[in-house]
């Protein structure tokens, strides 16, 4: 058992965990306050790694160069663009497909929410072409880290990627935990009658969850062509699914919980490549999302539900 | 409308900036900047700005239209709206028949002309919906008593043409190979398979609420355990067909036995992760599968033991001499046709049987309410567990039909994409109706068709199909239920709830 | 009977042959929340049991303890469907089980019948099991086995007596949720009794009934409990219906049990006046 290697292996993982976690994010918010399953959040999340790309592509075209300086100045700005525009597709796609629907049953959002991600793919296939789009990696270098047994090389990409991701979870427990929309949130996740009937504007609540969420998929997205170069407009379903499965791990309803199940799904997943079959590692992640639900639905951080009779 | 001319005008600006504001942000990076990826060369970009323009001018119109049609204002919805249909009707048909006119006419820049055509009907479609609407208000501002007769005479209407049109379809179906040539039989085969889908689905999702969304693995199941089956045994078609659908029933038992407890969302993940495992492990064990390569050579369907072949082996007999005719492909296509139309006509059978029976109301009770079953003794996993496997099995028999028909398996057409596409068919059509799912199933399979160089435009159909039916009738799956067993004789119409106020 | 003394003693066949339901120091614990404590009492044959006490005192708790929605802490209910035979312990079935072997029927706080189903649909519902054994699994039904159909004819006949007991017979082809609020109650009561239980718990049936409902509900109780001599037990707030037609009532607050006795009895009782009233009463 080659230590640095299992070391890199890890590394990798929980970096590819932080963007599994940001997208996790997204699907836990909406699930915790209207107990939905947003079908197309992982699509939401292709379509801010689009954004990230076209972003980056524009800046090229206007000059900017790319010393390290001019490079972290287009990384700000792609992320307030991919962060922007990728917040009003979850914004728009709440108020046409779910809004209408939250009256009704099960059903009927969540069919909606599959066609609506049908809508996205399609849309970016259509506009975008079915291609890859390769994009030249802004960020080279890395550095070389010992550790027992040899050296392990952290890219700065990995290291730019964890590090937003911990500002970004630092900043969404501060709203959370002290803003008034983060207290509605919570209430509305305990009682959304007694919320409604304290004045407070639940369906702007709710929008702005959704909103919240998809910010969060554009940062993701951000990362993932920073990390991968590459998007396609398939890109959403898998990731979506993995996303979904990691929030679940962690706990549905819980913000820590599904950062943890992010990372926790990602290391999987490089472990899994690395020693075993790389086709199969969607496979594993497929698994691993029943395997909890059969065993532990509640996840790892969840709040067990009791039924109300 | 009580407001004044200006306030109502300044909300309909207001509205229809947000709605010019909101398309722009959604369009400008998408739809504004075309990637190009060539080889061996870095990526760059296009602009298609008239686009992004075409897009907001277009959906800011129709949001105006739409806001002034509901203030009260029928007229420009109903004006400009036939002029743009038209307009857009007429280009696309120009491109479709290739006048030269078609190059200098302005339009949106994705100039498929049966896009446009299509653009055009989609007009016709909100123009209708508009008059309907004002209908519905009409409707609603009469007296309750015309309102429950309206109601009343249009439900029975509909429930007797629905009654009817199901036989109907049934003798024409029965006699179209008589004047249809072989490109539309072969055709509807594809079609009635997919029929098949629906209606074994629509045990699944529709009588008992359980939403699958990997119905597709048990139709890949079918399909592969008839294709090792009649390969390694050396079965024909008939003898092999039963274990097909007792092999798919046995994984929908074990699939399904640990995750039917999950809540309605779970469950619909869950599914969807085990069709999305097989599709895997299908592209991914050539040793068992052949990997996307597939398996070609699977047998043929026969007539009963009887091979269609040109040339029977020796000391055999194929169809055609035993009945002293010539041979021709036909024979074995018209054979399909009536196999697979006699399959899903079982199918329909039984699921319109066993909704009469105690385990078809137990279904639509536990869709009801779970836990009031609970309380009336009535064990939920078994009884969601055997509307899996029923369901299950029915996708299976298809899947083993799907596979003798092209004599070719690979893991391809075994996608979520399909299972969506199953789903649709069953919540577009509403359960309790075996026909409005098979018109659904029908019209989804014959559509693709007819826009077959449109094939991206045909997804993004389906999903804006079905959000808005979804809008439209989000009890679409409930809808008009007609109940299984009456005490004052049976009525032709579904019961409204009105006419239950009346009543009671 | 050698046989009897065998058996270890919560297998024992009750000594008091009325017994039906014997639930022995029932606690139930939500993580560090105690809902009740240590609740015994017994429940008999021909006889309605009320379970009452101020808001929060644990009624629906024990209710769903018996009824299989809660895996009790500790304790035991045992339930004597059959005089003299080794009772049903209903802490350890699975919730459906309680229906369907030891006939043990509810009714919920919250109406909860197949709305979109009609009444007749509803009671027929409620003959699952029976019909499920008659259809032999489905395959008989399917084709059309005489005695299915007979077996059908039956359960449809029942569901007759009954809608006409409870006088909604005109509406039997009508969805159930569009029935009024009362007429919803005593359906949903029927299709408790359709099922044929032993025991039949109702959980505050006479919630949103005006005065003369709440009579006809106090004739149909009784009517129960005389014509078809099954045990009712009830949790309820109105106090016309409990001292009405409870022959036995038990009176629960902050989870414990303060009185237990009959309806004299309970009225009079201090500590239960105290838990209603107030010290100062």
């Amino acid at each position: 058992m080659n230590f640095p290697y299992f070391l890199q292996q890890l590394i990798d993982g929980i970096t590819r965990g932080s963007v599994y976690g940001m997208v996790a994010i997204g699907y836990t918010m909406v699930y915790g306050i209207i107990g939905m399953v947003n079908f197309a959040h992982g699509d939401v999340f292709m379509i801010g790694a689009f954004n990230a790309l076209i972003g980056f592509l524009i800046l090229a075209a206007l000059g900017f160069s790319t010393t390290p300086f001019m490079v972290i100045v287009q990384i700000l700005i792609v992320l307030v663009i991919a962060v922007c525009f990728t917040a009003v597709y979850g914004w728009t796609i709440e108020r046409i497909a779910y809004r209408p629907l939250r009256g009704s049953s099960r059903l009927a959002p969540l069919i909606s929410a599959i066609g609506m991600s049908i809508v996205l793919q399609n849309f970016v296939l259509l506009v975008q072409g079915s291609k890859p789009k390769p994009l030249q990696p802004l960020i080279t270098g890395r550095t070389e880290v010992p550790v027992p047994g040899g050296s392990v090389s952290v890219s700065y990409v990995q290291m730019l990627v964890v590090a937003a991701t911990v500002i970004f979870m630092a900043i969404f427990a501060l709203i959370i935990s002290r803003t008034s929309l983060g207290r509605a949130q919570r209430a509305c996740e305990q009682d959304m009658k007694m919320v409604r009937l304290l004045g407070i504007n639940v369906d702007r609540v709710i929008s702005l969850t959704f909103v919240m969420g998809a910010a969060l998929a554009g940062v993701a997205g951000l990362m993932v062509t920073l990390i991968y170069g590459s998007v396609n407009f398939y890109m959403g379903f898998v990731a979506g699914i993995k996303a979904f499965s990691a929030a679940v791990l962690g706990g549905i309803g819980s913000l820590p919980g599904a950062m943890l199940g992010g990372i926790l799904i990602g290391i999987i997943e490089a472990m899994w490549s690395a020693y075993f079959k790389t086709e199969y590692q969607d496979f594993a992640a497929f698994a691993i999302l029943v395997l909890v639900l059969i065993f532990r639905p509640t996840g790892l951080l969840g709040r067990p539900e009791i039924e109300k009779v | 409308m009580a407001e004044t001319r200006n306030e109502f005008l300044k909300q309909v600006a207001a509205e229809a900036l947000a709605t010019a504001a909101v398309t722009f942000l959604l369009s400008f990076l998408l739809v504004g900047f075309d990637t190009v990826s060539l080889q061996g060369q870095a990526l760059t970009f296009n602009t298609r700005f008239d686009a992004v323009a075409w897009a907001v001018a277009l959906v800011t119109a129709g949001r105006v239209l739409m806001a002034l049609d509901r203030h009260g204002l029928h007229w420009p919805i109903l004006v400009f709206g036939s002029i743009f249909a038209a307009y857009f009707i007429f280009a696309g048909v120009c491109g479709v028949l290739g006048y030269p006119a078609y190059d200098n006419l302005p339009k949106p820049h994705f100039d498929q002309p049966m896009a446009l055509v299509i653009f055009g009907i989609a007009a016709v479609i909100i123009v209708g919906l508009s008059l309907a609407g004002r209908r519905t208000r009409q409707i609603h501002a009469m007296s309750s008593e015309q309102r429950k007769a309206i109601e009343a005479t249009s439900a029975s209407r509909g429930y007797l043409f629905l009654k009817y049109l199901g036989p109907t379809l049934i003798v024409f179906a029965l006699a179209l190979p008589l004047f249809a040539n072989q490109k539309w039989v072969d055709a509807l085969v594809v079609a009635l398979t997919f029929v098949a889908l629906a209606w074994g689905l629509n045990i699944v999702v529709g009588l008992a609420g359980l939403l699958d969304l990997g119905y597709v693995a048990f139709y890949a199941v079918g399909a592969y355990t008839y294709t090792k089956m009649s390969m390694y045994f050396h079965l024909d078609f008939w003898e092999t067909l039963g274990f097909a659908g007792i092999f798919a029933a046995i994984f929908g038992i074990v699939l399904g036995f640990p995750v039917l407890r999950l809540r309605g969302d779970y469950l619909a993940i869950v599914t969807l992760g085990f069709g999305e495992m097989i599709r895997v492990t299908m592209l991914n064990w050539v040793d068992f599968s052949n990997g996307p390569a597939g398996i070609n050579n699977v047998p043929y369907i026969d007539f009963f033991g009887i091979p269609f072949k040109r040339k029977p082996e020796e000391g055999t007999e194929s169809f055609h001499t035993l009945l002293g005719i010539d041979y021709s492909t036909g024979q074995r296509l018209y054979f399909m046709y009536y196999v697979v139309l006699v399959l899903s006509l079982i199918i329909c059978f039984v699921a319109v049987r066993m909704r009469k029976l105690p385990i078809g109301r137990a279904w639509e009770a536990l869709r009801e309410d779970e836990i009031a079953c609970r309380a009336l003794g009535i064990n939920p996993t078994n009884t969601k567990l055997t509307a899996f496997a029923i369901g299950a099995s029915f996708a299976g028999l298809s899947g083993a039909f799907f596979a003798t028909r092209l004599g070719f398996v690979s893991p391809d057409p075994f996608n979520f994409e399909l299972s969506a596409m199953v789903l649709a068919a069953v919540v577009l059509g509403g359960a309790g109706s075996q026909v409005t799912v098979a018109l659904a199933a029908l019209v989804l399979t014959i559509v693709p068709i007819v826009m077959l160089d449109l094939v991206h435009y045909r997804m993004l159909v389906f999903g804006v199909v079905m959000v808005l039916a979804m809008l439209w009738r989000p009890q679409g799956i409930a809808g008009h239920r007609r109940p299984t067993i009456w005490l004052h004789g049976k009525k032709n119409q579904p019961l409204t709830a009105s006419e239950g106020e009346a009543l009671a | 009977m050698t046989a009897t003394k065998a058996l270890p003693p919560e297998l024992r066949p009750a000594p008091d042959p009325d017994e039906l339901l014997c639930v022995d120091h029932l606690t139930m614990r939500f993580g560090g929340l105690v809902a009740i404590d240590s609740v015994s009492m017994v429940a008999k044959r021909k006889q309605i049991t009320a379970i009452i006490g101020p808001n929060g005192a644990g009624k629906t708790t024990v209710f769903n303890c018996i009824t299989g929605f809660y895996k009790p802490t500790m304790g035991r209910v045992a339930l004597y469907s059959t005089p003299g035979e080794v009772p049903f312990l209903l802490e350890r079935m699975d919730g459906f089980r309680i229906g369907q072997q030891a006939r043990v029927a509810r009714t919920f706080q919250n109406i909860r019948l197949f709305g979109g189903m009609s009444v007749l649909e509803n009671l027929m519902v409620a003959q699952h099991n029976k019909l499920m054994h008659a259809s032999g699994f489905t395959v008989l039904g399917l084709v059309g086995a005489k005695s299915f159909r007979r077996a059908e004819a039956e359960a449809k006949d029942r569901a007759v007596d009954w809608l006409k007991r409870i006088n909604l017979i005109r509406v039997a082809d009508s969805p159930a949720g569009s029935l009024p609020y009362g007429d919803q109650r005593r359906l949903e009561i029927a299709r408790a009794m359709c099922t044929d239980p032993v025991l039949l718990c109702l959980d505050e049936p006479a919630a949103g009934l005006n005065p003369r409902e709440s009579a006809e509900l106090n004739n149909l109780l009784k009517s129960l409990r005389d014509e078809f001599g099954i045990g009712v037990l009830l949790i309820e707030h109105d106090m016309s219906v409990v001292m009405g037609i409870s022959d036995h009532i038990v009176v629960l607050e902050y989870g414990r049990k303060i009185s237990d006795g009959d309806p004299a009895k309970v009225r009079n009782d201090p500590a239960v006046i105290r838990a209603y009233l107030g010290e100062d009463a």
